[in-house]
């Protein structure tokens, strides 16, 4: 349209008391979802605040590699958090691998009939499990029936039990995320699904596999209720300084049991210490997350698409 | 003569999905050497037809198919056809350029990398990189840049360079699939050359809803409506004297 420089303009772009209505929506949602941001970021930082001022004069070095003395109510941690970490470890070195290469399998290789979709079904399923079922299946299945009794092994394999589910499902939606484009091109050059899946499907969803690795470990890590039923016991001394004081066979201390005992089964523990323990286990979750968000940021950065 | 040589035999082809008939009893004689264009409108199957010719539909869900498909004579569905060797001798192209996330000297090995026995020497693979990329007029432009990724090349590029990765298969056949229909006019343009330079050598076949494209860029064309081939013809023929009513109705544009 050509209008004349000097002709009065046709519109005016002025607010109408519908575009205020409008304005006043946007105002009120945009308040509501802060305070619900609010409502989540306040707690979280009271939580912290609160852990770190009741619990900091206990944390130093020799809590963390003594082990409890004098009824639990001195001393340190070692046992308990070397407990955890093999706990972890053992765990996480079976539900890992096994969760992995199943969920590749679902993702890659099994076809789309009933059978898989049950399985998946199962896998969902499975992974919303409470954990005190798991605990009730690891004593029944691994302490009782296959004569581990209460052990590490015991232990790690019912963790292990809980948190594959878990793995498989974002292993899978890692996989998943590899755009088909991609398995296209290799099918069209006459790649096999392994070779498709090795050289090209795992590097590109390696950082989302690793990432729901590891934060399964945060989550192993604070669990109590199965590993009191199978393997965890209320005090344990071990060789201090030894990353190999406990055997697989052993039964074990672990910092989350340790904190519910402190809490509830010995009389006249400073109050300092249960909120020290609790400070540790948050601190090694923080740690194992912001491991798994850089380990991920890195990977990003040399995926190619 | 080698114009009478046949790629592709078809007889009476039925594919299903699930219980969906996406093909209904195709017929076609593919010469070799030659580029053969397929015209229709979407959803006619032409996607589906291409997808035959190196049995690449099984890969998509649940899928029948009945009739007769022989290249070069060897019926592809014979119990002892591998289908590794098979898609290496019938390369396909998208409609999106879809290199792989690699670099794009990867790109162009990855065939041959897949396919060799033990691992190639670097001479080799040099080599391939080369000739394809010459083949395909890349050469110029990336051979200071062969380890950049493929991914972040022009769109034109990156399609030439899906064509690069099928040449060192030596592959007999080269199935298009809308391979312009991501591209500008330039780009489009280079791709058509590029067809007929490499036409000859190799046959290919193009999938295209662009009849102007399927007029300036192929020896042959094959009409297909509803999953029926309707008229196979010389392009210039099917053009102008298309025999069927269907097909002078199609490329007067009075559908599609
Ligand atoms: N994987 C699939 N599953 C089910 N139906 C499909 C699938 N692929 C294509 N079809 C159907 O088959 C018909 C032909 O599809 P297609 O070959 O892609 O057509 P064109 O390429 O000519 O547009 C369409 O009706 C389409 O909906
Ligand atoms: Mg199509």
């Amino acid at each position: 349209m050509n209008m004349p420089a000097d002709a009065q303009p046709v519109a005016q772009f002025g607010e109408t008391p519908f575009t205020r209505k409008k304005q006043r929506s946007e105002k009120i949602a945009r308040a509501i979802f802060a305070v619900m941001v609010a409502c989540i970021v306040i707690p979280l930082i009271v939580i912290i605040g609160y852990l770190v001022k009741e619990g900091y004069s206990l944390i130093s070095w020799k809590f963390l590699t003594t082990n409890p003395t004098h009824g639990m109510r001195e001393g340190g941690i070692w046992s308990a958090l070397l407990g955890t970490f093999w706990l972890v470890g053992v765990s996480l070195c079976i539900s890992a691998p096994i969760g992995v290469l199943a969920a590749v399998y679902l993702n890659e290789y099994a076809k789309d009939n009933w059978f898989t979709r049950v399985v998946n079904l199962a896998v969902v399923n499975l992974a919303g499990v409470p954990s005190i079922v798991h605990a009730l299946f690891g004593l029944g299945a691994f302490v009782l029936f296959a004569h581990m009794g209460r052990s590490i092994l015991a232990a790690s394999l019912t963790l292990a039990i809980m948190t594959m589910p878990v793995i498989i499902a974002s292993t899978k939606e890692a996989l998943a995320a590899v755009p088909r484009q991609f398995r296209e091109a290799c099918w069209n050059v006459g790649a096999t699904k392994w070779q498709t899946i090795w050289r090209i499907v795992l590097p590109n969803s390696i950082s989302g596999i690793l990432t729901g690795v590891i934060l399964q470990v945060s989550r192993t890590a604070g669990e109590t209720a199965p590993i009191m039923f199978t393997g965890a016991v209320f005090y344990r001394r071990i060789e201090e300084g030894n990353l190999f004081a406990y055997n697989i066979t052993d039964q074990c201390m672990a910092l989350s049991t340790h904190l519910f005992a402190v809490k509830t089964q010995v009389t006249n523990a400073p109050e300092a210490l249960s909120f020290a323990i609790a400070l540790v286990l948050l601190g090694l979750v923080v740690f194992v997350n912001l491991t798994a968000i850089l380990i991920r940021s890195w990977l990003r950065g040399r995926k190619k698409w | 003569m080698s114009d009478a040589r046949l790629s592709i035999t078809t007889r009476d082809v039925k594919l299903w999905y699930g219980k969906f008939q996406a093909l209904k009893g195709i017929n076609v004689d593919i010469k070799h050497g030659k580029i053969t264009s397929l015209i229709g409108p979407s959803g006619c199957g032409k996607t589906t037809l291409l997808r035959c010719f190196n049995r690449v539909n099984e890969r998509y869900g649940n899928v029948t198919t009945t009739g007769e498909i022989k290249l070069l004579g060897k019926n592809i569905y014979d119990p002892d056809v591998s289908l590794i060797e098979l898609r290496k001798a019938v390369g396909m192209v998208f409609q999106r350029p879809n290199p792989l996330p690699l670099s794009i000297y990867e790109n162009v090995v990855f065939g041959l990398r897949i396919h060799a026995e033990k691992s190639l020497s670097r001479g080799d693979l040099d080599d391939a990189v080369e000739k394809a990329l010459t083949e395909t007029g890349l050469w110029s432009d990336l051979k200071d840049r062969l380890n950049d990724r493929a991914i972040n090349l022009q769109l034109e590029q990156q399609q030439k360079l899906c064509i690069a990765r099928l040449l060192p298969l030596k592959p007999e056949i080269i199935l298009m699939d809308e391979p312009c229909s991501a591209l500008d006019v330039d780009g489009t343009r280079a791709i058509e050359e590029l067809m007929w330079s490499l036409a000859g050598r190799y046959t290919i076949v193009i999938v295209t809803h662009n009849m102007a494209q399927a007029r300036r860029a192929s020896d042959e064309t094959i009409f297909m409506l509803l999953g029926e081939l309707i008229e196979h013809a010389r392009t210039e023929d099917l053009f102008l004297t298309p025999r069927d009513s269907r097909t002078s109705e199609y490329i007067e544009g009075r559908y599609g």
